[in-house]
């Protein structure tokens, strides 16, 4: 397995990140900004910043066909960025009537809506109304307890999960006449007028849903939450109970993030500033491994024990420090702090081949499955 | 390091380390606000249970964590009156620099000698195991520090009452 390639862009939080389809641009949430970073050679270089929120941005998306970019952010907004001519970019404001912050946005499959989560105990479905030129909003309010920590489209740009600081995992439609196509029928529902609830599932301890995902056929459902617990859920048929509830708990810090590399293998990623894999059906799932490769076996004793001969003089004279302490400082981890958010950087036929994290330490990691 | 406080400690340190699992969270309560939780207590979802880690009668830890901050307040040993003034001269010298260490509250929770209160931007900017290793260090030291200022307050009072009756020996 190739060494994970790592970009360390900044000292300062990712709460979001997106690479462009082409994957030769990368934005970026930093602090109030989106910066817009464009890969040269094995690196990334800041090309464009994109400017207007003024509080901390929580979600950057970019439309995989459109290239058009969605932020959303602390102050209450989310903007939509299209490229003008003379390449810079133009924000358009969308009505969200959100009263408090935005925390997470995705653009739907098929690239017209979006979907924003807010701590208004809203859900906003975006869509672009053509005769009044802006992009209006509907709202998903009725379960929804408390902040909504991230959505997550269906296949079929219809079905939108939810997860929430209520400690549920929920399933909407989010159906709008005269932008979206009759959906098919499927397990979670048949027919599908807005603000439908086609499943609602709560965490064993009730603890905060920290990311949802459907699975790429959209016949399941992961969601990852603070009891360290991975759930997996295999809808049976509309208004019927599930077919298989899942649930994985591991004894590592909780997973802010979960991807479906295919219908058999999640990728989860969070507090522990490592990547994990879990796989599984409807039979069960169980953690496989992680993608961190093990470096404390490798060398042999001899080097290691000179090698720490010479730290510990080296921390004598430099730090100050007495003794054999061994310079702890660093994680064994690429990450050097927790992992905010996981995306697919190369995906074909369903099968996800590259991955890419990005952490609160300021760098981007792409990993190779 | 005696035995009993190498289980008290590690005790201390796995908590800390769950605890301090911290996100950017905006107040739901208040518009355009970005507070601690756990100062604020406004929505009872996002507070988890607080825990407390208790070496013996005197000495503990109370641990109070929520979706993006937590509160580490610590008791600390107080075998007799002097340890017991010491102990509060030394937490009012570190609470009136408050500023300059970041994470420690001005005031202590009831009950408590000393308190941090650790948010996500503490855990962004630093690195949440040395945050942790911080904690666990004061704890470590605090201790050595009250008996050695208790040692060498007595050793002092036995120096000056000798010297005040040498005229009358």
């Amino acid at each position: 397995m190739a060494a994970p390639e790592v970009h360390h862009l900044f000292h300062a939080p990712i709460a979001d990140h997106s690479f462009s389809s082409d994957r030769s641009t990368l934005a970026v949430a930093r602090d109030n900004n989106v910066e817009l970073y464009k890969r040269s050679g094995n690196a990334f270089r800041l090309q464009d910043e994109l400017r207007g929120h003024d509080k901390t941005i929580t979600g950057v998306d970019i439309a995989p066909r459109s290239g058009r970019i969605v932020t959303s952010s602390q102050d209450r907004n989310a903007y939509v960025w299209e490229p003008s001519k003379n390449g810079e970019w133009k924000p358009t404001l969308v009505l969200l009537r959100i009263n408090r912050a935005a925390t997470c946005v995705r653009w739907c499959p098929s690239e017209n809506k979006f979907a924003v989560g807010s701590g208004a105990r809203i859900i906003a479905v975006c869509y672009f109304e053509e005769e009044n030129d802006w992009w209006v909003s509907k709202h998903l309010k009725k379960p929804l307890r408390s902040t909504v920590t991230s959505v997550a489209w269906h296949p079929n740009s219809v079905l939108l999960a939810a997860g929430s600081t209520d400690g549920h995992a929920r399933v909407f439609s989010s159906f709008i006449k005269g932008t979206d196509e009759r959906p098919e029928p499927s397990a979670w529902g048949e027919r599908l007028p807005f603000n439908t609830v086609c499943g609602e599932y709560l965490n064993p301890t009730a603890g905060w849903v920290h990311d949802v995902a459907f699975s790429p056929s959209g016949d399941a459902l992961a969601f990852c939450a603070h009891d360290s617990s991975v759930t997996i859920v295999y809808p049976s048929a509309p208004e019927q109970p599930p077919q298989a509830v899942i649930s994985v708990s591991t004894q590592l810090l909780p997973f802010t993030s979960l991807l479906w590399s295919s219908e058999t293998e999640l990728v989860c990623a969070g507090y522990d500033c490592g990547v994990y894999r879990f796989s599984g059906s409807s039979d069960g799932w169980q953690l496989t491994g992680t993608l961190e490769k093990d470096t404390s076996q490798s060398r042999p004793g001899m080097e290691q024990r000179e090698e720490s001969a010479l730290n510990m003089f080296r921390s004598m004279d430099l730090k100050g420090r007495s003794g054999a302490g061994v310079d702890d400082t660093k994680l064994k981890t690429v990450h050097q702090n927790s992992i905010n958010t996981l995306r697919a950087y190369d995906e074909s036929g369903g099968q996800v081949a590259k991955i890419s994290t990005g952490g609160v330490d300021g760098r981007v990691v792409v990993w190779n499955l | 390091m005696s035995q009993s406080l190498r289980p008290y400690l590690s005790c201390v340190r796995s908590t800390l380390t769950a605890a301090l699992s911290l996100s950017n969270f905006a107040s739901q309560a208040a518009e355009r606000h970005n507070v601690p939780e756990i100062e604020a207590a406004s929505s009872p979802e996002l507070l988890l249970n607080p825990l407390t880690v208790s070496r013996n009668a005197e000495e503990r830890v109370l641990v109070e964590p929520s979706v993006n901050s937590v509160r580490v307040s610590i008791r600390i040993k107080q075998a007799d009156e002097i340890e017991h003034i010491l102990v509060h001269k030394f937490t009012r010298f570190l609470t009136q620099r408050a500023e300059a260490f970041f994470i420690l509250r001005r005031k202590a929770v009831p009950g408590y000698d000393i308190s941090f209160l650790i948010t996500n931007l503490h855990t962004e900017e630093m690195l949440k195991h040395k945050l942790v290793d911080f904690i666990i260090e004061f704890m470590e030291e605090v201790d050595k520090e009250i008996s050695e200022m208790k040692l060498f307050l007595n050793a002092r009072a036995r120096f000056v009452a000798e010297s005040f009756l040498t005229p009358f020996d």
